[in-house]
């Protein structure tokens, strides 16, 4: 089968699974075994998002969300990159760092709100710095072990053919680790879309995602706590295939660096 | 003088459970635009004598000059061709392989493309020019990595098993493909394997080494005419002669 035709059975696919966990939802809704208040029917959940993307409430909530996102996402690139390589080619760095990073991962990210918030205060700064400090660590372990793995013989045969300092890193170590830091990035994302939900919940004052969820709960709009959720859904779904999926394609399945499954 | 001087090379592997002889006391000489081969058992440190000679490992004694310059590390007056096919680089067309060490020196793009496709030509892939190594057979992928090692004409190639891990028809066809590069670029060639016919069919001069310590136990020179027909009885004596000897020193060994 050609790509195109197994993308299309995938979406369709994709869409089969939805559509029945949709009609599960909206059975148990009509049920009336719950109050409509707490489990509000699809129709008004999807009437109550439509609303809000017409007023353009919601797309300025989206657009805080994935602002802060992608700012401490590149940030914890920026930094977790090349600290990672650095790692991996220099003992020194590695014995240094090695402790820190193994001391500060387990911590969870949202656990750093309160104290974020005490010396920064409610707003951007604090949520860009807890996305930064969720996405650095899958960053720098990721990019470290990429490097560590990077086939010898790849490396022997660029020193053979003269390559060194530079060359030697963004032609043959970079795209050598690049499943790896792909991977990274993918994982760093996905941590970073999580604490950045979390710390608006936490932090954020009248824009965002998390902090809409949070405050509709206050006034039991249920509806609206659901389409957010339908939204944050969304935007990453979006990152994940098109993002990401698009750069794999791009890249290391081009290169049969990483194959795609059988069937 | 000779091109190539091999001078009572000798190095020790340090392990964890001890020292492990890798060379003893290598010597010989080669000319320019000779083939040369080296045979031997594994473990008879052939691959380790061209890892020295490539510059990845340091002799322990002794020293080798190339031109006349002390080997010190590694350098573009060597081209280097190893077994194993995931020596090309998956990231970067067979063009983009070939044309690499050619990048390193500096040469603009255009130039080094096309150097890089006449080395391609050399080894009948010009089709195959823009195609990712994962899409090429593993002989394709050896003749890219012969052209590789070819494009920024250094004065020596080293080959260690390359057509090893091939198939016997494919392997043949590789021998005959490399017969004819050598042929027309004349190089200086060491070529190590563990097979004898290939040694024949490829080399002006084998060199027969013994295990334990590594060392060179005879030189053969195989005076026959190119191209050379593996069926000859001519061909059939040099191998035989050249089993003498191997099956004599594992003997010895035994």
């Amino acid at each position: 089968m050609n790509a195109a035709g197994s993308r299309t059975q995938s979406v369709r696919r994709g869409a089969v699974t939805l559509l029945a966990a949709a009609a599960v939802y909206e059975v148990t809704a009509r049920s009336g075994i719950f109050p409509a208040a707490l489990v509000p029917t699809l129709p008004a959940v999807l009437q109550t998002l439509w609303s809000m993307l017409l007023d353009g409430t919601m797309l300025t909530h989206a657009f805080h969300t994935v602002y802060r996102m992608v700012c401490g996402l590149a940030l914890a690139i920026v930094v977790g990159l090349p600290l990672g390589i650095l790692m991996a080619r220099f003992r020194a760095v590695e014995q240094f760092f090695l402790p820190l990073v193994s001391v500060f991962m387990p911590i969870p990210s949202l656990a750093w709100v309160p104290v974020f918030i005490l010396w920064f205060g409610l707003g951007n700064t604090t949520t860009i710095l807890v996305v930064f400090y969720a996405a650095t660590f899958p960053m720098v372990l990721n990019a470290w072990t990429g490097v560590r793995s990077v086939n010898p013989l790849w490396l022997r045969a660029a020193g053979a053919m003269g390559a060194e300092g530079r060359d030697l890193f963004w032609k043959v170590i970079v795209p050598g680790a690049s499943p790896f830091i792909i991977t990274g990035v993918r994982q760093a994302f996905l941590r970073s879309f999580v604490a950045v939900v979390g710390a608006e919940i936490i932090a954020a004052s009248a824009w965002g995602l998390g902090w809409v969820i949070f405050d509709a709960k206050e006034f039991l709009n249920t509806d609206v706590m659901l389409a957010s959720l339908a939204v944050i859904g969304c935007i990453g779904f979006a990152f994940e295939r098109l993002v990401f999926g698009s750069l794999e394609r791009a890249t290391i399945l081009r290169w049969g660096m990483v194959r795609a499954a059988k069937s | 003088m000779p091109q190539i001087e091999v001078r009572d090379v000798t190095l020790v592997y340090d392990t964890p459970s001890g020292q492990v002889p890798g060379v003893r006391g290598v010597n010989f000489a080669m000319e320019a635009s000779e083939f040369l081969c080296i045979v031997g058992p594994s473990g008879c440190g052939k691959t380790t004598l061209l890892n020295i000679l490539a510059g990845f490992l340091a002799p322990g004694s002794g020293e080798i000059r190339i031109g006349g310059k002390a080997v010190t590390g590694q350098g573009l007056d060597r081209g280097i061709v190893f077994q194993d096919f995931a020596q090309l680089f998956p990231w970067r067309t067979a063009l983009g392989n070939v044309a690499f060490g050619l990048e390193m020196k500096g040469i603009p793009k255009a130039e080094r493309e096309a150097i890089a496709m006449e080395q391609l030509r050399l080894v009948k892939l010009e089709k195959f020019a823009q195609s990712y190594p994962h899409h090429l057979s593993g002989g394709m992928q050896q003749r890219v990595a012969i052209a590789r090692a070819l494009a920024y004409n250094p004065a020596v190639l080293l080959m260690d098993e390359p057509f090893a891990a091939l198939d016997a028809l494919t392997r043949d066809e590789m021998q005959r493909l490399l017969a004819e590069v050598w042929r027309e670029t004349r190089k200086t060639v060491i070529y190590v394997t563990h097979n004898v016919a290939e040694a024949v069919f490829l080399a002006d001069r084998v060199v027969v080494m013994t295990p334990h310590p590594g060392t060179v136990k005879t030189q053969v020179r195989i005076g026959l005419r190119r191209p050379r027909d593996p069926l000859s009885v001519e061909f059939l004596e040099y191998q035989k002669e050249l089993l003498r000897h191997l099956t004599e020193q594992t003997a010895t060994a035994a």
